[in-house]
């Protein structure tokens, strides 16, 4: 299945060539795949991610992923 | 340590010894103690029995990291209540290193004068000298700045009003310099510029030379806690060199709001932006690397600051726009006005700095007049218009200058994003409903500095709290951040050294540490919080008789009965649960 991605501040690294933070690309997961599975398919180290939103909620790595479903992943981020 | 009076009817002085029961306080403490003590909670704002009063923080002039922070207090005549207003700047340690408990502005001329008041220290006291400043008034500070260093010593620190001030808009903050001597770092919200103003007061100027170092009752101490307290920053991944403030500065937060559907956007009317990715800090980050050809990172607004979040933006030709983007400004100008250009975003923050004009109140007023229908919503050059308006004092420009709430009266328009008087900043209390309690019930007016409940709602910084639950632990959350943070904006500390001492506990024992080894007390860390709640205490009954009640800590109705996308959620606590927040301190 294709879900969709978006990384954002250090984590756009892990995003293909020239892709600005923040931008969606797909990635083609395996059914039933987690958010889990979707960090280690991109390489991203997991301690380097603090949240990942889906539909405007954080979800835990555990949150099983469905066809079209878009991901923003991003590491520890903080302001004011 | 010395509480200097300054008396702007007759331009005399005093100098007082600080009396005991302020010894302890400083920042936040220091400031709304002695509004409470010494100002009639009915006197008018900007009339002769207001007080204007700039304290440092407990630990400034030592080298606790992250400790340039001071405050300036007064009673608010954008909120009618009292306020307190941080700013980072080497200020704060000249302050300390001259003595300077509090400097505390009182009466006003019986003229329309403007002075410039000029500290300097010799013998082991200030001396103060009072100068006519009526030659500056009515310029661009950022014409002024240079004129003043260059008539002065380079080392001088100056604080100062814009035009916004001068002219006494609730909208004005006050100016200090910047580590590049420019006039950046603002006291912003709650009209205190216009409180300065109204005592024809222009420029305050302290000269630090020949200053001693400042004292503490017990140093090993203070060094301990210090160590901790630089080994949080130093490691956590917000605060630590190249980490997250460091390298996207606090604009980091626009993606993050938006993905959780809390970015205010077009007065209001949504969570979400469209353009958020544009003017994020990434984008600001990405936007430098590309016109300067290599990676920038931020700097600091004070001497000794480790976390440096403070960006630069740069055009196309290497020039700088301005420094810095704030999130607050970078939201308040760009998401809240539909307004998704970077470049425009950076001019509009450049002429609220030189007017003196405070970036959050400044952009939700624009975004209420959008949302009313006198310009569109995206239309940066209506916008630049408004503020230059604003700054050059048209009659347009100056019932702009009173704020958001009175300019959506003007408008007859209901959704004015206010409370008791103050424009909202940049989380969405109907999709994060914590910090909603906070803008409701802070004695401040709608500000999320006084209890930033975002971290653990949000960011997941402190723990985790889902932020569009809404129950009574919301309440709970808001009142521990609330005296938390009167603590932290009391010791001097940048409220972002929360981010480390939340999740590391060692971080907070060194803020606890250093307290005590520059107090020489005993406080648990408890004890310490407690002392936060004391100054929530005295602001509330500051505000209590100036006229506010319970009814005053809501949020406006139209949240209520407007739902807010993505999440389609309206502001849904119960009025039980805003009272709890202080029935229960």
């Amino acid at each position: 299945m294709k879900v969709t991605v978006k990384l954002f501040a250090m984590l756009q690294t892990y995003a293909p060539e020239g892709a600005r933070a923040g931008t969606p690309f797909e990635v083609e997961m395996p059914e039933n795949s987690t958010i889990a599975d979707l960090i280690d398919h991109l390489d991203i180290p997991e301690r380097e991610v603090k949240i990942a939103y889906v539909d405007g909620r954080a979800r835990s790595p555990q949150f099983r992923l469905e066809p079209g479903t878009e991901v923003g992943i991003f590491p520890p981020v903080g302001g004011g | 340590m010395w509480i200097l009076r300054l008396n702007m009817t007759d331009r005399s002085y005093k100098i007082e010894e600080v009396p005991e029961r302020y010894k302890q306080l400083g920042g936040r403490a220091m400031t709304s103690t002695l509004i409470h003590d010494e100002v009639d909670p009915q006197a008018h704002p900007l009339g002769p029995n207001n007080k204007l009063v700039f304290a440092p923080g407990l630990l400034a002039g030592t080298s606790a990291p992250s400790s340039g922070r001071m405050s300036v207090g007064g009673k608010s005549p954008l909120t009618g209540g009292i306020k307190e207003s941080n700013v980072g700047s080497e200020w704060s340690a000249a302050m300390a290193r001259m003595g300077l408990k509090a400097v505390v502005v009182e009466g006003q001329p019986a003229d329309e004068s403007f002075w410039t008041v000029h500290i300097a220290y010799k013998e082991g006291k200030p001396v103060v000298e009072f100068q006519q400043a009526d030659e500056y008034v009515g310029q661009d500070l950022y014409d002024v700045y240079p004129m003043l260093y260059e008539k002065l010593s380079n080392k001088v620190q100056v604080a100062a009003i814009g035009t916004s001030g001068e002219l006494k808009y609730a909208n004005s903050g006050i100016a200090f310099n910047d580590m590049h001597k420019g006039p950046t770092r603002y006291a912003g919200r709650g009209g205190l510029g216009a409180v300065m103003g109204s005592k024809g007061l222009k420029f305050l100027i302290l000269d630090a030379a020949d200053t001693p170092r400042v004292e503490m009752a017990n140093p090993e101490l203070f060094r301990e806690g210090q160590k901790k307290m630089r080994e949080a920053l130093m490691e956590h991944a917000i605060t630590k060199p190249q980490g997250g403030l460091n390298t996207y500065g606090t604009a980091i937060l626009i993606n993050i709001l938006n993905e959780a559907g809390g970015l205010p956007t077009r007065n209001f009317r949504s969570g979400r932006f469209e353009g958020a990715a544009d003017i994020a800090g990434e984008a600001i980050f990405e936007s430098n690397k590309e016109r300067m050809g290599k990676e920038i990172y931020n700097h600091g607004c004070s001497p000794g600051c480790t976390i440096q979040c403070s960006n630069t933006l740069y055009d196309e030709n290497c020039e700088e726009i301005v420094s810095c983007v704030e999130y607050e400004s970078d939201w308040a100008l760009g998401a809240n006005c539909g307004i998704a250009n970077l470049d425009a975003i950076g001019r509009m923050i450049k002429l609220c700095n030189g007017y003196g004009l405070d970036t959050i109140e400044t952009g939700v007023t624009i975004g209420v007049v959008m949302d009313s229908g006198m310009i569109e919503f995206g239309d940066e050059q209506g916008t630049l218009d408004l503020i230059e308006q604003m700054g050059k004092g048209t009659p347009v420009g100056r019932l702009l200058g009173m704020g958001a709430a009175d300019v959506a009266k003007a408008f007859g328009n209901p959704r004015s994003p206010t409370v008791k008087g103050q424009a909202m900043p940049a989380y969405e209390p109907r999709a994060v409903k914590g910090i909603g309690v906070t803008y409701a019930t802070t004695t401040m007016g709608a500000d999320h500095t006084a209890g930033y409940t975002i971290a653990p709602e949000i960011l997941s910084v402190g723990g985790e709290s889902d932020p569009l639950q809404a129950d009574k632990a919301k309440a709970d959350l808001s009142r521990g951040f609330q005296s938390t943070t009167a603590l932290i904006d009391s010791s001097g500390h940048c409220l972002f050294i929360a981010f480390a001492i939340l999740d590391i506990p060692s971080g907070f024992e060194g803020l606890i540490d250093e307290i005590n080894g520059m107090l020489g007390t005993n406080m648990t860390q408890e004890e310490a919080v407690e002392t936060g709640a004391e100054v929530l205490r005295l602001e509330r009954a500051f505000n209590e008789k100036a006229g506010f009640t319970n009814a005053d800590d809501r949020l406006p109705e139209f949240m209520k009965y407007e739902k807010l996308p993505p999440h389609n959620v309206v502001a849904d606590l119960s009025d039980e649960v805003m009272d709890s927040v202080y029935g229960e301190l």
